[in-house]
């Protein structure tokens, strides 16, 4: 027998009766062609059909399409106006449908700030193309050239007055075609909706309780699962007498599959209940083989690693005279999405649907129908917000549980929700990192050499294949973890920004990748970014203080490209930086600067901490950031994305790491993983932007993480006098360094 | 069965009375606001008020809410005709996931009730009990205030309307 398929794209549409695409044919020519052709723009590089962006049905109804996943960025927001300013009709009159593999192209991931220049770009150029073969039908059936013609909210409008709809226009064919490497793009002078801060149209559902999230989704039939996940990594199941819970009231059935057990109820805190005892009905055999955590960075840098030497600069006629070296440590930590994951998962008729909070619906459908030995076709995703993820939480995992239980309990939809235990317990957690760095000095105060290594894994252990999910590690046909690799640059992943910026005569940067994952671990915002810009922005500071140079004049000694000196020039002059500037009694000012990935989103922050010395707390009160990420679509956005990043790294910086013992996570809710509280938030967070019209958007997503950290650094030092290396810059680490 | 009031409506709960009134809203009410986060009372999402006062409900049993006036976010307002403090939270743009907000919002809605002028440090020592990982406190601080300012330009016009 052969599976069921779940329609696809290409048969909706066909169904539709509005614009029919050959999908993967298409697809599939294009791929030929690029290889002769100029690359198309975004992800039509990939997708480049039109009507895989951009929807116009004969009724009117006007739709925009992107496979990246809302997480919260606002970015459905700045979707829908691009694809209205573009396409001249208003904000309202279109919906975007986010990733779902029946209805969205597949752009895989949405991670590492692309989304506005994978999907963002797609849709700009889509819409603009697709206006532009509107108004080409019109000008046919008006029998006049195109160029008198003009567009107002989605009318073809003739100088003599004559009007044809974009509805009416596109009965036929129109969109049905790939798009062209160049677009007719509208002046950005001319811009109506992109560079506003048009309210973010989820907003007003989660202010209101509407239901705006997978854990909001009630399906009819829907049943409550819960999942009884080991008590530490490798843990077996020796023993589980179910026969008891069978019989609790509202109880379902028990899935036991191996290592994976999970409980499904009516309701949901009968499951709740049931998972309980069930959890104390199970027997597990544990071995103790975690890292010992007093000693993680000698641990870490002593497993076997691979070397790569990434970037080389040599100029013999430069040589350094006083010299430094210093080195770095971040612990591993964790995500801690305030709401743990959850997932809807329906197995009828041999197909299977999962909603999921997922970053990536095509290639968590890929390990999830790995898993259950399905097809891919009879397997279908789609995306359903959940609580923010900020990288690859337990989403992916949640979902492939549903998806399992699901499959055991046919017909009735399955909910699961992950306890707050199994998310600080099991998610993977952004990796532990050490930098060591030298460098030396000129007699005139310039770096003429500057040497970095950073030890980490890989950053990203995302599904593709079945074995990165836990159901299917943990089932009794498991599936081995695949190989990590490292993330290739020039984006990188634990050498994520680890080459400079800066212009340094001679330079070495090196990458040692280590294959084996103590913790289980994946990416996490900003990947190494996070750790390399910490450790490169507080080293320029230590280098600075030896050069006897202000910090700010230091890096700008150091920084050729132009936009990156604006966006620290400004950063500078709002906050107030001068030169010789002398901080009132126990407060500190930072800076630090980075260009993410070297290729997105620039930011500068600078920032004003304050430190209690008898207690060590540090708080951040002011910190002003200038941020560069091109063409601004929706300024709101941008500037929401930055107070975000500078209080979230504020929170990383300052108090936290994954705690374990020689066998267990120990850091499983918020009193054993405490993070930043209303008490720490800072007075101000101003936020300047460069917008850069016409230039290609720049993802600014993770942009503050590496800088935010720095600044705080470079400001306790100021504070203190004394400089912190080890990551977090916690309340005892701080004392400590005061009374030493 | 256990009565409960929740906002403004009788309801018949058929549910044990140990259940977390958080489980009673979601599951029997189907009401979308209050979120489960911890279940520990560690993070505020489930916040909901029980008579004017602003409770976790994940750790707050049916049985001590029965009789009680409950209300959710639900209870305050809608898309259409949001209360000051939706109102506010939207004009402020004060969400970035926006799971926590539900949570936040009750509780700032309490302190309202009570002290419709607080200061800033009022407003921040109110929501220490509340975690947000967006980072999207500054937001949610200046809501708090622009939600104050348009309960008491709503009860200035109820009275000159009277």
């Amino acid at each position: 027998m052969t599976a069921p398929v779940v329609l696809d794209r290409r048969s909706v549409l066909a169904g539709g009766g509005a614009l029919i695409v050959s999908f993967s044919l298409r697809r599939a020519g294009a791929q030929e062609k690029a290889a002769q052709g100029p690359k198309l723009p975004g992800s039509l590089a990939t997708s480049p059909n039109l009507d895989s962006w951009i929807r116009i049905d004969a009724d009117g109804q006007i739709t925009a399409f992107t496979g990246k996943a809302e997480l919260g960025q606002g970015f459905r927001t700045a979707f829908q106006q691009i694809a209205a300013e573009q396409l001249d009709i208003p904000f309202d009159a279109l919906k975007v449908i986010t990733a779902d593999t029946k209805l969205t192209a597949n752009e895989g991931y949405t991670s590492g700030s692309h989304s506005m220049q994978d999907s963002g770009t797609a849709i700009l150029h889509a819409a603009a193309q697709a206006r532009a073969l509107l108004v080409a039908e019109a000008a046919r059936q008006f029998d006049l050239p195109p160029d008198g013609l003009r567009t107002e909210s989605a009318v073809v409008i003739a100088p003599d007055g004559r009007r044809l709809s974009y509805g009416e226009l596109v009965a036929s064919d129109l969109l049905h075609v790939e798009a062209q490497p160049t677009s007719h793009l509208k002046d950005p002078a001319s811009f109506k909706v992109m560079g506003q801060p048009v309210p973010r149209v989820d907003i007003p559902a989660k202010v209101t309780g509407g239901a705006a999230y997978v854990q909001d989704m009630r399906l009819p039939g829907m049943v409550h699962a819960r999942v009884v996940r080991p008590p530490s990594y490798g843990a077996q199941l020796s023993e589980c007498d179910t026969a008891a819970i069978e019989k609790m009231p509202g109880v379902i059935g028990i899935v036991r599959d191996g290592n994976f057990l999970a409980v499904v109820a009516e309701k949901e805190f009968s499951a709740v209940k049931a998972m309980k005892a069930l959890s104390a009905a199970a027997k597990w055999r544990e071995s103790a083989k975690l890292p010992n955590q007093q000693d993680l960075a000698n641990a870490l840098t002593a497993l076997p690693s691979q070397d790569f030497a990434i970037f080389e600069r040599s100029d013999p006629a430069v040589n350094g005279a006083r010299s430094l070296e210093a080195t770095y440590t971040r612990p591993y930590q964790s995500h801690g999405s305030i709401g743990p994951s959850c997932a809807v998962a329906q197995f009828v008729d041999g197909a299977m649907t999962v909603w999921t909070h997922t970053q990536g619906v095509y290639p968590d459908r890929q390990a999830i129908a790995e898993m259950l030995g399905m097809p891919q076709s009879s397997v279908r995703l789609i995306h359903v917000e959940g609580s923010g993820c900020y990288g690859h939480n337990g989403a992916d995992d949640a979902a492939a549980d549903a998806a399992l239980i699901a499959r055991a309990l046919p017909g009735r939809p399955i909910r699961v929700q992950w306890m707050r235990e199994q998310e600080h317990g099991w998610e993977p957690y952004g990796p532990a990192m050490v930098t060591k760095l030298s460098a030396s000095l000129t007699e005139d105060g310039r770096i003429a050499d500057w040497n970095f290594a950073v030890w980490s894994n890989t950053h990203s252990m995302r599904p593709g294949g079945a074995g990165s999910l836990l159901a299917a590690q943990h089932m009794a046909r498991s599936f081995a973890v695949p190989a990590p690799k490292p993330l290739p640059l020039p984006e990188g992943g634990g050498d994520r920004n680890a080459i400079p910026i800066y212009n340094f005569p001679n330079a070495h940067v090196m990458h040692h990748f280590i294959p084996t994952m103590p913790l289980r671990i994946s990416a996490m915002r900003a990947l190494g970014a996070y750790h390399n810009v910490f450790s490169i922005e507080s080293f320029m500071d230590e280098l600075a203080g030896l050069a006897g140079d202000d910090p700010v004049a230091f890096r700008l000694k150091h920084l050729d490209d132009a936009r990156g000196r604006a966006v620290v020039e400004t950063a500078a002059r709002e906050f107030g930086w001068t030169r010789g500037q002398k901080p009132p009694q126990n407060r500190g000012y930072g800076f630090a600067f980075a260009r993410y990935k070297n290729l997105a989103a620039y930011c500068a922050i600078a920032t004003e901490v304050e430190v209690d010395r008898e207690t060590g707390r540090a708080r951040l009160v002011r910190a002003v950031a200038a941020v560069d990420a091109g063409q601004v679509v929706n300024p709101d956005g941008i500037t929401n994305q930055i107070e975000g990043a500078i209080v979230q790294s504020t929170s990383w910086t300052l108090y936290e790491s994954v705690t374990f013992d020689d066998t267990r996570i120990t850091s499983i809710d918020w009193q054993t993983y405490p993070i930043l509280r209303f008490d720490a938030v800072p007075d101000s967070i101003a936020v300047h932007i460069i917008n850069r019209p016409g230039q290609p958007f720049l993802g600014s997503g993770e942009t503050g993480q590496g800088p935010a950290a720095a600044s705080l650094a470079n400001a306790i030092a100021d504070a203190t006098g004394k400089r912190l290396r080890d990551l977090p810059l916690s309340r005892k680490r701080i004392k400590d360094a005061i009374d030493a | 069965m256990m009565a409960l009031k929740v906002n403004g409506r009788d309801h018949q709960v058929d549910a044990d009375p140990d259940t977390p009134l958080l489980y009673v809203l979601r599951d029997d009410l189907a009401l979308n606001a209050a979120k489960f986060g911890c279940g520990l009372g560690q993070c505020g999402a489930c916040t909901v008020i029980v008579d004017n006062k602003a409770v976790l409900s994940c750790v707050t049993p049916l049985l001590l809410v029965e009789g009680k006036q409950v209300t959710t976010l639900e209870g305050l307002g809608t898309v259409a005709a949001p209360a000051p403090i939706q109102r506010a939270f939207m004009e402020e743009q004060a969400a970035q996931c926006g799971y926590c907000i539900a949570g936040m919002m009750m509780r700032a809605q309490a302190l309202l009730m009570r002290n419709p002028k607080p200061s800033d440090a009022q407003i921040r020592a109110e929501l220490e009990p509340h975690l947000c990982r967006c980072g999207t406190h500054m937001r949610i601080l200046r809501a708090v205030h622009r939600a104050a300012r348009l309960m008491d330009t709503a009860d200035a016009s109820d009275r000159s309307v009277r």
